[in-house]
């Protein structure tokens, strides 16, 4: 009764979209109040109904209810209750409804936080929303029911993927849904606009918010999916440029870009029709995303099991939302006119270059995940690309743009002073200098783009701390004049320097991948291994029962210098249902280097492949995505996205007619 | 002219739609082999051997039915299939060819001196010309290529034990016997 529950409310809410992605927009061309709130209710409304949906789900799948198919196909009773409850978006059905939950979420968030924004534009922005809703909806309804009965009820199920059994990747999913799904509220935004044919600094404003929120979300998943493959997938990479991968990461590239060209328009009022079409391929990479994934085109390591109907219909609704928009901005666009102007050497320059670099960069990863599909549509042969072109044509793009990101926030508005700015700047050459100096002498002239990157990474963070000094005028002013500065500097310019610093961070950790040292050895009990100064000692490997599985576990000691620093167990992990195999590997930080353990198969006669690495920095990606999306949380608190607004441009209103009058 | 630009972005979806749509007709597969080459003669290569010296050519292997598998160092499906391969070659016996795409000598003796070497032999597919021949879509890819020098099956993306209880090894069987 609760799935049927569940079906109903979905179809509800489709109901309830088709009014919201109309009766608003209607209302707002007719400036009939009445009708523009309407759509504040339906968004309401349908978070209730996608929430209740969602509960409905969670709950076959808590209490093991058999007579779902999708709890058939993807869950067991002998399954713990975390994994019962994340079972739910590890499928493909469950996922596309976490996806329009996130959806229903972001737009009664809107809703709700949009007190001061005019209600036509409020009305608009709902109506996209809906509209976007009513087409995913019709998706999941027609093509991925995840509500569907089996009978008879079969006596357990088939039980969930054992690599998806993890607590990384169990919430993996809704981070990096709400970042693919946050960047619709930017997209409705921008649309919106569109319609009204108006974008103006308060826009920016408004949009700004939401765009930083769902990059926040967006980073954190990518970094948690990154993760998880580290640890997970047993041989210690971090990213393998596979399509799903890539999928997430071409949104985060146009979005970042678009967090900081939206900059440019709150303040100076130009690079609007820029923006808006930044907004609208952001979400549109997510959409292109979902369908890549989904639909069977591209084929991936770690893709759900596909179906060409699902594609041909996520293909009409990319036709719909990416078309439509983009032909909007076609006849819209040209009408938007540029405000202030500024010399190529400014603040505004440095962020143009910014978003050039990062929308080739973008550019890149698209052509080479899309790449064997084009070759193919013209009769060439079929090849994938992977890491040598990637490393070949990205990397290269990064790196004036990680020179930029130290330059740019020194430069002034309008007209910067470019020596100055780098005569300020001597701290970070000289960092650079000594890291370059000291790297080339530890590593013998050792992989030269590698050195580079410890470089540029010790030049980004020095320059973003020069910057800092520079803003609360340390050793210029008395300490305590700069610390009442830097207690008083916006909470934004406090964002930027984190969320650059964290990119400092990264990128050492990134550099650092090409100093791993690695160990592989088939070993008795008693014997060990030598990694980086580390003695392992294999002391014996014992079955564990597991919740669901069995498990070889191996207790290694780990010795340097004759004293027992650490023991960790590496686990094989066997699942009798699925008869698979995971790895579960051991990882032993001081944050500074990855002693990385894993346990390889085991014979007959009592030998056990030992596997290890020694990943210097490699806690440092991580922790840089962090202190980036901390940066992100810190600018969204700055108090202007809040009481800024009312001091909305008063210029134009009466000015440009809205459309339909 | 100004409004054209405007236009662009929309013309330029209109393409990848059109390659999109292109990509989902009916029966269209990307993990398919092009139907030209099944059960047609393997394409010709000569390639330097990576240990040992002499060549790995498709002539060279004919006389015995074969697998010819394209790994890389650089590949991650690779490592996950490499066990399965080392069953392969050490339990079962099977006759594995190892042909490195786009691979650096160094990088791939490398990978083969940590996770075990399968391969008979290896050929260096440097510049990923014989890749193109076969029509490599992604490495791993796996080919049964029977006594003939004929391409028998073909495997995209890393063999399972399932794939290779199921097909590669009753294939196997019956090319040896006939």
């Amino acid at each position: 009764m609760i799935a049927e529950l569940g079906h109903f409310a979905l179809i509800l809410a489709l109901l309830v979209g088709c009014v919201q992605s109309t009766v608003p927009l209607i209302g707002a061309s007719r400036r009939n109040a009445a009708w523009m709130a309407v759509g504040r209710s339906c968004a309401l409304v349908s978070f209730v109904l996608v929430g209740g949906a969602m509960l409905a789900l969670m709950h076959a799948y808590v209490t093991s209810d058999f007579t779902v198919l999708n709890v058939v196909q993807n869950s067991h009773t002998d399954k713990p209750l975390l994994y019962k409850i994340t079972g739910v978006w590890g499928n493909h059905e469950g996922s596309m409804l976490l996806w329009v939950f996130m959806l229903a979420l972001c737009a009664a968030a809107v809703a709700l936080f949009s007190e001061n924004l005019p209600p036509a534009l409020r009305a608009r922005v709902l109506a996209v929303q809906g509209m976007i809703a009513v087409g995913f909806l019709l998706f999941i309804l027609f093509t991925s029911n995840p509500f569907l009965r089996a009978w008879p009820a079969p006596p357990n199920g088939q039980g969930l993927n054992p690599v998806l059994q993890d607590p990384g990747l169990a919430f993996h999913p809704p981070f990096l849904y709400l970042g693919y799904v946050g960047f619709s509220v930017a997209f409705a935004f921008a649309v919106a606009a569109l319609i009204e044919g108006r974008v103006d600094a308060a826009w920016a404003r408004w949009v700004r918010p939401w765009t930083l929120a769902s990059w926040c979300a967006l980073t954190i998943g990518i970094a948690m999916g990154s993760w998880w493959a580290y640890y997970t997938l047993g041989w210690g990479g971090w990213w393998f440029w596979d399509p799903v991968e890539n999928a997430s990461f071409m949104p985060w590239l146009v979005g970042t870009a678009l967090i900081h060209s939206s900059i440019v328009v709150e303040k100076r009022d130009t690079l609007k029709s820029w923006t808006i079409l930044l907004a609208i391929i952001t979400f549109s990479l997510s959409l292109v995303g979902t369908f890549l994934v989904r639909s069977g085109v591209l084929t991936s390591v770690h893709a759900f099991a596909t179906d060409p109907a699902r594609g041909t219909f996520i293909l009409l609704l990319l036709l719909v939302a990416i078309g439509g928009s983009l032909t909007l901005y076609a006849v819209r666009a040209p009408a938007l006119k540029g405000g202030g102007l500024f010399a190529p050497l400014s603040r505004e320059g440095a962020l143009v270059l910014n978003n050039l670099l990062l929308s080739c960069g973008c550019a890149t990863v698209f052509l080479g995940t899309l790449y064997p599909l084009f070759l193919d549509a013209v009769g060439g042969p079929k090849l994938s690309v992977g890491f040598p072109f990637f490393n070949r044509t990205f990397a290269p793009l990064m790196v004036p743009m990680l020179i930029g990101v130290g330059i740019g926030p020194l430069l002034a508005w309008k007209r910067g002073d470019l020596p100055g700015a780098l005569q300020r700047l001597w701290v970070a050459y000289a960092a650079a200098a000594v890291t370059l100096a000291i790297m080339f002498y530890v590593t013998h002239g050792g992989p030269i783009l590698a050195v580079l990157g410890f470089g540029l990474a010790a030049w980004l963070a020095v320059a973003v701390l020069t910057e800092l000094a520079d803003r609360v005028r340390l050793f210029r002013a008395p300490i305590g004049d700069s610390a009442r500065r830097a207690i008083h500097l916006p909470r934004a310019a406090w964002g930027m320097t984190f969320a650059h610093f964290g990119l400092a961070v990264s990128v050492a950790g990134f550099a650092a991948s090409a100093f791993d040292q690695e160990a592989i050895e088939v070993l008795r009990p008693g014997g060990s291994l030598h990694l980086a100064g580390y003695e392992l000692r294999l002391e014996d490997v014992r079955k564990v029962p597991g919740a669901n599985f069995i498990a070889d576990d191996a207790t290694v000691r780990i010795i340097r210098d004759g004293t027992t620093i650490a023991t960790v167990h590496p686990q094989r992990r066997f699942f009798p249902l699925q008869q698979q195999t995971t790895g579960e590997t051991a990882i032993r930080t001081n944050l500074l280097a990855d002693l990385y353990l894993a346990l390889g198969e085991g014979d007959a006669a009592g030998n056990w492949t030992l596997r290890a690495y020694w990943k210097p920095l490699v806690p440092w990606i991580w922790i840089g995505a962090v202190i980036m999306a901390f940066g992100g949380l810190v600018s969204l608190s700055d108090r202007r996205w809040r009481v800024g607004v009312a001091a909305r441009a008063r210029r134009t209103p009466a000015a440009v007619p809205a459309p339909g009058e | 002219m100004r409004r054209l630009i405007y236009l662009l972005p929309a013309l330029l979806f209109l393409v990848l739609a059109g390659y999109f749509a292109w990509a989902l007709r009916p029966g269209y597969d990307p993990r398919a082999l092009p139907s030209a080459l099944l059960d047609k003669e393997a394409p010709a290569f000569d390639l330097a051997a990576l240990q040992g010296g002499g060549t790995l050519s498709r002539d060279g292997l004919k006389g015995k039915p074969v697998v010819v598998n394209f790994f890389a160092s650089w590949c991650v499906p690779c490592r996950i299939e490499h066990p399965l391969l080392m069953r392969l070659a050490q339990q079962d016996h099977v006759p594995i060819y190892g042909i490195a795409y786009k691979d650096k000598p160094e990088d791939a003796a490398r990978l083969l001196a940590q996770m075990g070497d399968p391969y008979r032999r290896i050929g260096l597919d440097r510049d990923g010309r014989t890749g193109l021949d076969f029509g490599v879509y992604g490495v791993p890819e796996t080919y049964v290529i029977d006594r003939d020098g004929h391409i028998r099956k073909r495997f995209v993306g890393p063999l399972t034990a399932d794939q290779v209880n199921d097909e590669l090894l009753p294939l196997l069987k019956k090319l040896s016997a006939s």
